[in-house]
């Protein structure tokens, strides 16, 4: 088993590596001097060379790379061309809110997403099912920014329920929660659903209804948690990607995330911000599968013992 | 092992068109004996089968068509010229004149959601066949050859699935600039990973065939075994993926010009238009929930369209 994951850790990296080197090489072949870019067009030749040389530019490509590597390594992303604060720093300062936003987009879409799914296959085929399914089904489909503006409408503009924008607070956080989960809740329901399905035509189910269980009892502790299995992994893989993936709602309700750093570092043509940020999330979501892989197979005793 | 299967709606669609995977490569990764492809049906018995049975899809299918047809004859169909401004008439509200009333310009809402099918049908159709086309032939390729070849199209297929496909995206438009052109090529080069690992896959299993083993037998160069007998048998699963990965471009063009670095004005993409009109959600909502519903409407055709597919044509469906 410890072989089993060390083997999995390993393969990693050279993933990490690849990603490292495609995102550096893609935000270098842009067009242009970006020293000439960050200062504007009349500025005198000395000038240039002389931030080129004070931000590393003038060296060759290679170096440049492995120097990057090195500082990244030592949590060092380099500093912003706009802002000029550490890369480093400016994550640190957003990660919270995109943390706490993901987390109860989690805690909320989880909870819909597998009540939903139970009763939907409980009620298999009939009009509660349809009903779910078809909720859920809108949930795959909807834009996560047209969520994130109804949200907004309905809830804060018209109701007054919540803040419209901003991130002061737990009532702030709500409506950015729902919509980040709301295509989350709609595949965790529809995945619970089939799962719980095919699990409760299974030859064990029939033997614990045989031995007298109460149906509920028969769901709840046969059912369900072996319908669950694969939705847990599904779980562990969206927050990594809710994490990362923030971008639009955070966009919609003004929250100072990893996402609206991203988008800024990409309107100021920030390119040491963005590689941070991009390399900061990718890093983020190779995690989360990697948790998410382990945590499959040490939770399923089928793939456990599969050689 | 569902976590892994159809990749495409339960786990592509989260937060706005992030692809999600589980590594394949993980020693976890169960082996593959679920390629069970022999049946004798064509693929259009089974679409006969499929509007037989599936009423959703086939209306899906409907409104697709329609969407096509507007798009097309935009210019027929739209009562008013998309561009033409006319600043007496600004934020008017829906009425028999501007059925889906106007923007801040006095532009017919109605008119420019028409044309923005155009951009929203020619994103999602076209850079979708080009991703495919790279992802299918690498698929194939990585399938058949093996070793090396294999090894290294894959671990490149990692590092591009490794990436959230929103993020990605937005590097290369960094890179590449905005615009509706850079879009295209954006989302032709991001997307080709997940295809080339289900093709792979299918290759694999396919390659063992008796038919393809008689094939080599005979001497039968590699690349026709590779182009006629192979790939056709991998056309059901692609033409679902096809469709699935529609809507996951159309989502990614919109996500993209909403955030500012996609179409540009003044285009009339439905994603622009979203962005251009949030100022408005709360006094004149029908100015950006009009191309929202718009993108939701295309969208949930193409899942649906896409889902009653995979019931019919993939092979690797589960039996229920």
């Amino acid at each position: 088993m410890l072989k089993k994951i060390l083997k999995r850790v390993l393969i990693s990296i050279p993933v990490l590596i690849g990603v490292v080197l495609l995102i550096f090489i893609m935000l270098r072949i842009v067009p242009g001097n970006p020293v000439v870019t960050l200062l504007g067009e009349h500025v005198n030749q000395q000038t240039i060379d002389k931030l080129s040389a004070e931000m590393g530019l003038d060296q060759p490509i290679v170096v440049q790379f492995f120097k990057y590597i090195w500082n990244a390594l030592h949590g060092d992303f380099g500093t912003s061309y706009r802002m000029n604060r550490s890369v480093t720093q400016m994550i640190m300062d957003a990660f919270p809110y995109t943390v706490k936003l993901s987390l109860l987009a989690a805690l909320i879409s989880w909870t819909i997403g597998v009540v939903a799914g139970v009763i939907a296959a409980i009620r298999q085929n009939k009009l509660l099912d349809r009903l779910f399914m078809g909720t859920a089904l809108l949930g795959v489909s909807m834009p996560i920014f047209m969520a994130a503006l109804l949200l907004q409408y309905v809830f804060a503009y018209k109701l007054e329920l919540f803040p419209i924008s901003g991130y002061e607070g737990f009532a702030a956080l709500i409506l950015p929660a729902i919509a980040l989960g709301w295509n989350s809740a709609g595949s965790i329901a529809r995945m619970t659903r089939s799962n719980l399905v095919e699990v409760m035509q299974d030859d064990f189910i029939r033997t614990a209804r045989a031995k007298g269980r109460t149906e509920s009892g028969v769901i709840i502790f046969h059912g369900l948690k072996n319908a669950l299995l694969p939705v847990v992994t599904m779980m562990a893989i969206q927050l990594s990607s809710m994490l990362s993936g923030a971008v639009l709602t955070e966009s919609v309700f003004g929250i100072p995330g990893i996402g609206r750093l991203a988008v800024n570092a990409i309107e100021d043509r920030d390119m040491p911000l963005l590689q941070g940020t991009v390399l900061f999330t990718t890093v983020l979501i190779i995690i989360g599968n990697l948790v998410a892989d382990i945590l499959y197979s040490v939770l399923d005793p089928r793939i456990r013992e599969v050689k | 092992m569902k976590a892994y299967e159809n990749p495409s709606l339960e786990s592509e669609k989260i937060s706005g068109g992030q692809a999600v995977y589980i590594d394949q490569q993980s020693p976890f990764y169960p082996e593959d004996n679920s390629a069970d492809i022999g049946e004798s049906d064509t693929i259009l018995d089974k679409i006969l089968l499929l509007v037989r049975q599936n009423k959703l899809a086939v209306f899906s299918a409907l409104v697709i068509l329609i969407i096509i047809l507007l798009a097309v004859f935009a210019p027929v169909v739209a009562p008013y010229d998309p561009a033409a401004q006319s600043l007496r008439d600004r934020l008017a509200a829906p009425s028999a004149e501007h059925w889906f009333g106007t923007d801040k310009l006095g532009r017919d809402i109605f008119s420019r959601t028409l044309y923005g099918a155009r951009v929203s049908l020619a994103i999602g159709l076209l850079p979708t066949l080009i991703s495919m086309v790279i992802g299918t032939v690498l698929g194939l390729f990585a399938g058949y050859y093996g070793g090396k070849t294999d090894f290294v199209i894959m671990r490149l297929a990692d590092i591009m699935l490794a990436f959230p496909s929103l993020l990605l995206a937005m590097v290369v438009m960094y890179t590449l600039g905005g615009g509706i052109v850079n879009i295209f090529i954006a989302l032709s080069l991001v997307n080709w990973a997940s295809t080339a690992r289900v093709v792979r896959a299918q290759t694999l299993s396919l390659k063992e065939a008796e038919y393809v083993e008689a094939a080599r037998s005979m001497g039968v160069k590699k690349t026709t075994i590779i182009f006629r007998h192979i790939l056709p048998n991998c056309l059901p699963s692609l033409i679902v993926l096809f469709t699935l990965n529609i809507p996951s471009a159309i989502l990614s063009e919109s996500s993209l010009s909403f955030l500012g670095v996609g179409a540009q004005p003044p285009s009339s993409s439905w994603g622009l238009a979203v962005t251009e009109g949030r100022r408005y959600l709360f006094s004149e909502p029908w100015v950006p929930l009009v191309p929202s519903a718009a993108i939701m409407i295309l969208v949930m055709a193409f899942n649906f369209l896409g889902d009653g597919l995979r019931d019919v044509l993939d092979p690797y469906l589960k039996e229920q």
